[in-house]
């Protein structure tokens, strides 16, 4: 084709060429920053976060007290953190948890995201009050609940006909509902911001096309909406795991971990492991596992999702 | 078309809103009682005798304090992401170079790398740097934290700024420090103080560093206070949530001046 076009229209003189092409250049150039300007934002995240992240692997290598210097151990912190049984069955806890977070916490928040994405006037007031919860730091949202579901003082000592004996934190199924009750508490609001931003921006034709076909507001939501959700959903979730996996506040403040080691979930045990027993290098061991669990899952549901190829949900519009 | 109203969803929304709204009236209605009307009357029961003991208790035990310390976090934080992320915005939408994109790529998996995977080594590398138990120490990794969601945020933001402007700036000879002064970063107000406020609200309610990289009181945060208080006089429950009010008093106050800033910058790492 381009043989074609020359033979048709003889070729520009080259020395006009040659200006034309170095005018586009300039205006190309000029103006554009160069990497200087990102060097200081870079070196301090290297600095602060990369280094850290190289050097969690090299420490789990390594046996370390906190006082001393770290000694190479080779394999041991990984033999014993392996071989470690709460250590197991933290890692089991630890999804569980974020199994029950993501159950749960998706399609309320996705109803609730639908449901405020609409103008009414009170819905603008109502999610005003929905969205307290993010401004409640983790702390303060684990205190909060420790105080109103205390054993002695708080609202089960009052209803026992709904709690029993009033003390959630006693037996491993309660206690772990309570964590996920208030994760759940925490949490939705945020996602439910993530659902409401997506629902709208699905385009009105399409529900304007549904209701001219006669679709009721059922099959709308199911046909349209969810399908439109598709990848605020995956956003969502994989914040969700990468949450649910790094809970922390809640764990070390409404159980410690306990009854015995029941809702030791794999974050707190690290915690456990590192500055309570100063067995650093035992931490650092389980630091990379949850950070390789959390990368891998993440990773699995951007493929089968298809996320990575970001097929647009406004296709063929 | 007008639509017949969703009651199945107004029912939904209230039953949230009870749940929601239980532990605020709680959290609010304890601060007024005192410790012995709240163990006697329950955490449900409206206050009696207003008292406003708690609040000045919270003080006395050293929230004062707390409070400074977590506005100095707070401010150097927000100094630390404002001096850093524009320029690097800037440099990731307008630069050509392979670096640049290799860098965008690096503060991509960064939004990855959860908190807890390095404060085993961060409390190694704090502590040989002689900043264990000084808010420098605190500083420094939080701030590095914020910057992959604001990097990310910013030049979301500045992607928006049309093309014909920079062409405009160039044909004029600019320089990038020109252009990104008097065409950059007034156009990318609204992206700024979103950043502003995720990360203020980043500083103000972290806990993790802080717990493993301060000890002494004079160097305590405001959620390391309420957990102290938890774990030591956690009966106190009034004063407990008298603190915790306390702590998120400047947080309300950002939520009611700048809603869209801070709704934005929530919705800027999940909603795009």
């Amino acid at each position: 084709m381009t043989t074609q076009m020359t033979r048709v229209r003889p070729a520009a003189p080259p020395e006009r060429r040659r200006r034309a092409r170095t005018r586009t250049a300039n205006v190309a150039g000029v103006g554009r920053p160069g990497f200087l300007w990102a060097a200081p934002a870079t070196l301090f995240f290297a600095a602060f976060a990369v280094v850290p992240l190289l050097m969690v692997v090299v420490l789990s290598f390594m046996s370390w007290d906190g006082i001393g210097d770290p000694e190479f151990t080779g394999l041991d912190n990984w033999r014993r953190v392996l071989d470690d049984p709460v250590m197991i069955k933290s890692i089991w806890l630890s999804l569980l948890l974020t199994g029950l977070g993501v159950a749960i916490q998706t399609p309320l928040s996705i109803l609730l995201g639908v449901w405020a994405a609409g103008n009414q006037k009170n819905r603008a007031v109502l999610s005003a009050i929905y969205f307290v919860p993010l401004l409640l730091s983790a702390t303060a949202v684990a205190v909060v609940w420790g105080a109103l579901l205390d054993p002695n003082f708080g609202v089960p000592a009052e209803a026992t006909w709904l709690f029993g004996d009033g003390n959630l934190y006693g037996e491993q199924a309660s206690a772990i509902g309570v964590l996920a009750f208030v994760s759940t508490w925490q949490f939705t609001p945020f996602h439910t911001l993530i659902y409401q931003g997506a629902a709208r921006a699905v385009p009105p034709v399409l529900y304007q096309a549904a209701e001219v076909d006669g679709a009721g507001r059922y099959r709308q939501f199911f046909h349209i909406t969810l399908p439109q959700l598709r990848n605020a959903m995956i956003t969502s979730m994989i914040l969700m795991v990468v949450g649910g996996l790094t809970t922390f506040e809640t764990v070390l403040i409404l159980t410690q971990g306990g009854p015995g080691t029941d809702t030791t979930i794999s974050a707190y045990y690290m915690y456990e492991r590192a500055f309570r027993s100063f067995d650093y290098g035992a931490g650092a061991a389980i630091a990379l596992v949850l950070v390789l669990a959390a990368t891998l899952i993440s990773l699995v549901m951007v493929r089968l999702s298809g996320y990575d190829k970001m097929r647009s949900t406004t296709e063929g519009l | 078309m007008r639509r017949r109203p969703n009651h199945l969803a107004g029912a939904g929304s209230l039953v949230w809103l009870f749940l929601i709204g239980l532990p605020l009236y709680v959290m609010v209605s304890a601060t007024l009682k005192s410790q012995s009307e709240f163990a006697q009357d329950g955490p449900l029961a409206l206050p009696d005798d207003f008292t406003l003991d708690n609040y000045t208790g919270a003080f006395d035990t050293g929230f004062g304090r707390y409070f400074l310390n977590t506005l100095l976090v707070t401010v150097c934080v927000v100094g630390i992401v404002l001096l850093l992320v524009p320029p690097l915005s800037y440099a990731i939408v307008r630069s050509r170079g392979r670096v640049t994109t290799g860098v965008f790529r690096l503060f991509l998996l960064g939004l990855a790398i959860p908190l807890q995977a390095v404060i085993v080594p961060m409390f190694y590398l704090i502590s040989e740097a002689g900043l264990y138990d000084n808010l420098v120490g605190v500083i420094l990794p939080t701030a590095a934290f914020c910057l992959p969601v604001s990097a990310l945020i910013l030049s979301g933001t500045m992607r928006d700024i049309s093309r014909e402007l920079f062409e405009a700036m160039a044909m004029d000879g600019a320089t990038p420090r020109r252009v990104f002064f008097q065409l950059v970063l007034p156009l990318s107000r609204g992206g700024l103080s979103t950043i502003v406020v995720f990360s203020a609200l980043q500083a103000w309610n972290g806990f993790l560093f802080p717990l493993v990289l301060t000890q002494s009181d004079s160097s305590k945060v405001i959620t390391l206070g309420l957990y102290n208080f938890k774990t030591e006089r956690g009966i106190d429950a009034p004063g407990l949530l008298a603190a915790v009010v306390l702590s998120m008093i400047p947080v309300l106050l950002v939520y009611l001046f700048a809603r869209r800033a801070l709704v934005q910058g929530l919705m800027g790492v999940g909603g795009k």
